[in-house]
């Protein structure tokens, strides 16, 4: 019974403790740089495409929603003809994120991205391009990787020795 | 054509202005369990959130009224209709001020308290109606604990007939010019309130329809306007116990400089507050448990209030 009268009267006072609910359209909750929202493609810091269209994002997402076509350029540097992404089926697990080995698809943290037309969820390539690095400043896979492609040969990309040749004992 | 059409007039305003109070309850009751659970509740449509009440009207009118197949359909839909009128007929006896009551009947206590045990026969039928597993057992349950709840709910208000030597709630409340009933009658009105919690089945004594256990109890299958009468009936319910209870126990429409009615209205809030108050803290007990308590403890309680109260009027 007493236990009863002070649950009553503790819920009563419950009434002037500070309220736990943001007031959405107004005010925004606190989102962590590293909340998994909106997904882009980010571009090296030369300003090309980081994508490599090496399809591991798509095969590491769950629901399959990341659709690409891989193609080269006359350099036989690799990029997507077409990248896209159906967000209406999108759980946003990240997995593509961890997937991607340049860094290029990130997730970002916007999450207000409601449409009236289910067709508006399917985001091309345009749409999913940023101009910058998201959140990888500096890195650029094709200066670092030891594939050679137009302009840079085997054993020019930083930190790469120069190719061994194994047929010879020479120092 | 005065005499005709002034009662007519004062029923339509009761019934217009108690279904307004019952839907704004629902309103009411949204804020005040946000209030004391640290959120706001609905607080954007109009001001404050008031016009909420209008749109979920406009929604529940506008929704499908449907009727299942395998129901049993003239008594499906007799049911709701059932729970609002007897919570609205109640009222007919009810006086909110000298002027205001639609009849003044001199067995006023024994007519509520008739009419209202004609609301277990909504939930019964709605449970029988809708044909299915969690609507009976709702029903069933309904059926049990409103009978056993009115057992001691008539009792516990018989000290005060004997104190005002009256059924005529009016007279009641005349009689309450000195000295309200709630101090002569204290635990009168401890067991009037959990049996009038238990009777318009509020939580903490919400089996019939706990969510956890059976869906919506006996209105699993009810949607639309049907639903939305027993919604209404529920909160219907619940103004006529809190209206009790200021008449019976704490002097009705009596109380200084203000307007008679809105002490009147001032009153029953406070026990409206106090039942959402209490659905907020609560927790529901074992169906056992409610029947035992009720007539293991509520029972007993209200026969030896009523045997002291009359051996204290016999020997002043």
């Amino acid at each position: 019974m007493y236990a009863l009268l002070m649950v009553i009267w503790d819920i009563l006072a419950h009434a002037f403790r500070p309220r736990v609910t943001v007031e959405y359209p107004e005010k925004k909750a606190y989102i962590p740089p590293r909340w998994r929202g909106r997904i882009i493609l980010s571009r090296d810091p030369d300003g090309a495409e980081r994508c490599v269209a090496c399809y591991l994002c798509a095969v590491a997402c769950p629901v399959d929603c990341i659709a690409l076509q891989a193609t080269e350029d006359d350099t036989g540097r690799r990029y997507p003809a077409f990248f896209r992404i159906n967000f209406s089926r999108c759980i946003f697990c990240g997995y593509c994120e961890e997937a991607c080995p340049t860094y290029a698809i990130q997730l970002t943290p916007d999450y207000e991205m409601s449409e009236y037309r289910r067709p508006s969820l399917v985001y091309e390539k345009e749409d999913l391009l940023i101009s910058g690095t998201g959140k990888y400043p500096g890195y650029n896979y094709y200066r670092v990787a030891g594939i050679a492609i137009g302009g840079k040969g085997k054993g020019e990309a930083e930190g790469e020795e120069q190719p061994v040749d194994v047929r010879s004992l020479m120092p | 054509m005065k005499e005709v059409f002034a009662p007519l007039a004062l029923i339509a305003g009761v019934i217009f202005v108690l279904t307004t109070v019952s839907a704004g309850l629902i309103w009411v009751e949204r804020r005040l369990l946000a209030l004391w659970q640290d959120r706001y509740g609905p607080n954007r449509v109009g001001p404050f959130g008031l016009l909420q009440v209008v749109a979920d009207m406009i929604k529940i009118l506008s929704k499908e009224d449907w009727t299942p197949p395998f129901s049993d359909r003239a008594v499906f839909i007799l049911a709701p209709a059932i729970a609002m009128a007897a919570a609205l007929l109640s009222f007919a006896v009810i006086p909110f001020a000298p002027g205001i009551s639609v009849v003044d009947l001199n067995i006023g206590l024994l007519f509520v308290l008739g009419i209202s045990s004609l609301s277990v026969y909504s939930i019964v039928l709605a449970g029988w109606a809708s044909n299915s597993k969690y609507s009976l057992l709702g029903g069933v349950r309904g059926a049990a604990q409103m009978f056993s709840y009115e057992v001691f709910m008539g009792l516990s208000l018989m000290g005060v007939v004997m104190l005002s030597g009256s059924f005529d709630l009016r007279e009641i409340v005349e009689a309450q010019r000195g000295l309200w009933y709630c101090v002569p009658q204290f635990p009168g009105l401890v067991i009037f309130f959990i049996a009038g919690l238990a009777a318009t089945h509020r939580l903490p004594f919400d089996l019939p329809e706990a969510e956890n256990e059976l869906v919506a109890g006996y209105h699993t299958e009810y949607s639309g306007m049907k639903f939305g009468m027993f919604f209404v009936g529920e909160y219907l319910g619940i103004t006529l116990i809190c209206s009790l209870i200021t008449t019976l126990f704490f002097g009705g429409w009596l109380g200084p400089v203000l307007p008679p009615v809105v002490w009147f209205f001032i009153k029953t809030f406070f026990f409206i507050f106090l039942f959402i108050l209490l659905r907020a803290s609560l927790p529901r007990p074992r169906f056992d448990q409610l029947m035992s308590f009720g007539w293991k403890v509520m029972l007993p309680l209200s026969l030896a209030n009523v045997a002291v109260t009359g051996a204290v009027l016999l020997a002043l």
